[in-house]
């Protein structure tokens, strides 16, 4: 990192830039321009503040699932490690089935099964939650949950597990409490240990959002399927999504390239 | 299942409604629904299951290819087949296999029946499961062209030149140096891709195909039981996906013969 940044940014720039660079550039540019031209974005402005609108629920779907995944995934990932066996064992269970089973079916079993069971027992119909639970949200927001609970339990067992003992033993040593040596040491390593797992999956999660729009929540996803049923216009709104998919992606990247950078890797 | 009978408190006034209501969703008049006998879905189920594995083994294998090319290019290809494929595998890895699903199957089928007009033939109606397996093994691809450039970039370099200074033809090279050499550092990432693949098959339900989900979606609408299919074809997936572990584990032993032991003693 530092010796890239060491050489000046005009070189590395030229470095990058060979001619048979310039060419392929030149020709995404002409099938850009072309694009432009010859597919029709008469639609965009009509669409233009729903998908805005799509872009935003999916960041905060991202966002808000997980945060919600991870604060589940430390404790699942802690127990499997350290904890007693009649906590370790469900946890276990729980992340190989979350693991072993598709989204998409996870997803549908919450909507529609628990959909179809709730209404069933009045005392759910008459709770606070209920307004709720009638929506198809929490159901998506539910499911992205777990699923990434499920894969970032068994990163952060690993994690866990690859903090090396001698760290945990000399801060017992100190005297610091078990709490303690949880959050100055064990917890801070293992988070810097996955890291660049976390990225990944986070990309992941992003790319299992707009599974929610089957569900009928509305995502940029479902606005690009809304766009193509009420114009007949196919392929126009499908790239701009997958545009629109690969700036996040790239800006998710750039993020996490930041934290990592932050934290000083020398380990030991 | 049983477990949810012991919630019926006998003093409540609704007993006799919450006791059908728990009958009919785990008790045995849903389970019917499973057994294999017409009016029963199970068949179907399994005829679900067989497409999704049937698709993931296609677009595993097909990905495979793609992968070995991708990987071979990207290491020894020139300029620009280098940047061409690095721009591959990060536009697939970076758009939701969703999206990239949409586009494939509109695309592909567009520019086939194109093709077909153009050459004099009546357009065609592309076969689904074709369709499945091309789409997917796009998307793997992408994945399995990383995976299989680091398993080669792990061979130490030493067996590679030295089956050059052999005069190995690049054919015989890759058979017998190469693909053997790089396995023992592939089969976890393969391994791990095979698992997504048979995960991803789920999202050809979207585009209407019938494997497993959309079956179980259809046996749900038609019944209404949406909990007791939504959980059958969880435990077809887990079980093909714990299967499929238990193989995973025979192939890497296999292929780790006669090598010292990585994993250190825990």
């Amino acid at each position: 990192m530092s010796e890239a940044l060491a050489i000046p940014l005009r070189r590395r720039v030229m470095g990058w830039l060979q001619p048979h660079r310039i060419v392929l550039i030149l020709i995404a540019l002409a099938i850009v321009m072309a694009a432009a031209i010859f597919m029709r974005w008469d639609w965009l402005p009509q669409y233009m503040p729903l998908a805005l609108q799509g872009i935003w629920r999916t960041i905060w779907l991202l966002v808000v699932t997980s945060a919600l995944g991870l604060a589940i995934a430390l404790p699942l990932g802690l127990v499997q490690v350290t904890g007693p066996i009649w906590l370790a064992v469900p946890a276990k269970a729980f992340c190989t089935i979350i693991r072993g089973t598709p989204l998409l079916l996870q997803l549908w079993l919450l909507y529609y099964g628990l959909g179809s069971l709730f209404p069933q027992f009045p005392w759910i119909r008459e709770s606070f939650l209920w307004p709720y639970l009638r929506q198809a949200w929490p159901y998506g927001v539910m499911a992205l949950t777990i699923s990434y609970a499920g894969y970032e339990g068994e990163v952060m067992r690993g994690a866990f597990a690859g903090v090396p003992r001698g760290q945990l033993e000399a801060a017992r040593a100190f005297g610091m409490s078990r709490w303690k040596v949880f959050r100055r040491i064990w917890l801070p390593q293992a988070i810097h240990r996955a890291l660049p797992t976390l990225a990944g999956e986070t990309v992941l999660q992003l790319k299992a959002t707009p599974l929610v729009a089957t569900i009928t929540m509305v995502d940029i996803y479902s606005v690009a399927s809304r766009v193509r049923q009420e114009t007949f216009i196919t392929y126009e709104p499908l790239l701009l999504l997958a545009l629109v998919y690969m700036a996040i992606t790239g800006v998710l990247v750039f993020l996490f390239r930041k934290l990592e950078a932050r934290i000083p890797s020398r380990l030991g | 299942m049983a477990a949810g009978h012991f919630r019926i408190r006998p003093q409540s006034q609704t007993r006799g409604y919450k006791l059908d209501v728990l009958v009919s969703l785990f008790g045995a008049s849903t389970l019917e629904l499973l057994s294999f006998e017409p009016p029963g879905w199970g068949a179907n189920l399994l005829r679900g299951l067989a497409a999704s594995i049937q698709i993931a083994c296609g677009a595993f294998g097909l990905g495979l290819l793609i992968g070995i090319g991708g990987a071979y290019g990207k290491l020894y290809g020139g300029p620009v087949v280098r940047d061409l494929l690095e721009t591959y595998t990060t536009v697939v890895r970076a758009v939701p296999e969703l999206v990239l699903i949409l586009i494939l199957y509109f695309a592909g089928t567009d520019l086939i029946n194109q093709l077909m007009t153009a050459l004099g033939y009546p357009p065609v109606d592309i076969n689904g499961l074709i369709a499945g397996i091309g789409v997917l093994a796009v998307v793997q691809g992408a994945y399995s062209t990383e995976v299989l450039r680091g398993a080669i970039l792990a061979i130490p370099q030493g067996q590679i030149e030295a089956a050059r200074a052999y005069g190995m033809p690049p054919g015989l090279l890759l058979r017998r140096i190469t693909l053997p050499a790089m396995l023992p550092f592939a089969i976890p990432g393969l391994a791990n891709l095979w698992l997504i693949a048979t995960k991803d098959t789920a999202l050809l339900a979207v585009v209407g195909f019938s494997e497993l989900t959309q079956t179980t979606r259809q046996a749900a609408g038609a019944t209404k039981a949406y909990f007791t299919f939504f959980m059958a074809a969880g435990v077809l997936y887990l079980s093909l996906t714990l299967f499929s572990e238990v193989i995973i584990k025979r192939v890497e032993r296999w292929s780790r013969r006669g090598m010292p032991s990585v994993s250190g003693p825990h």
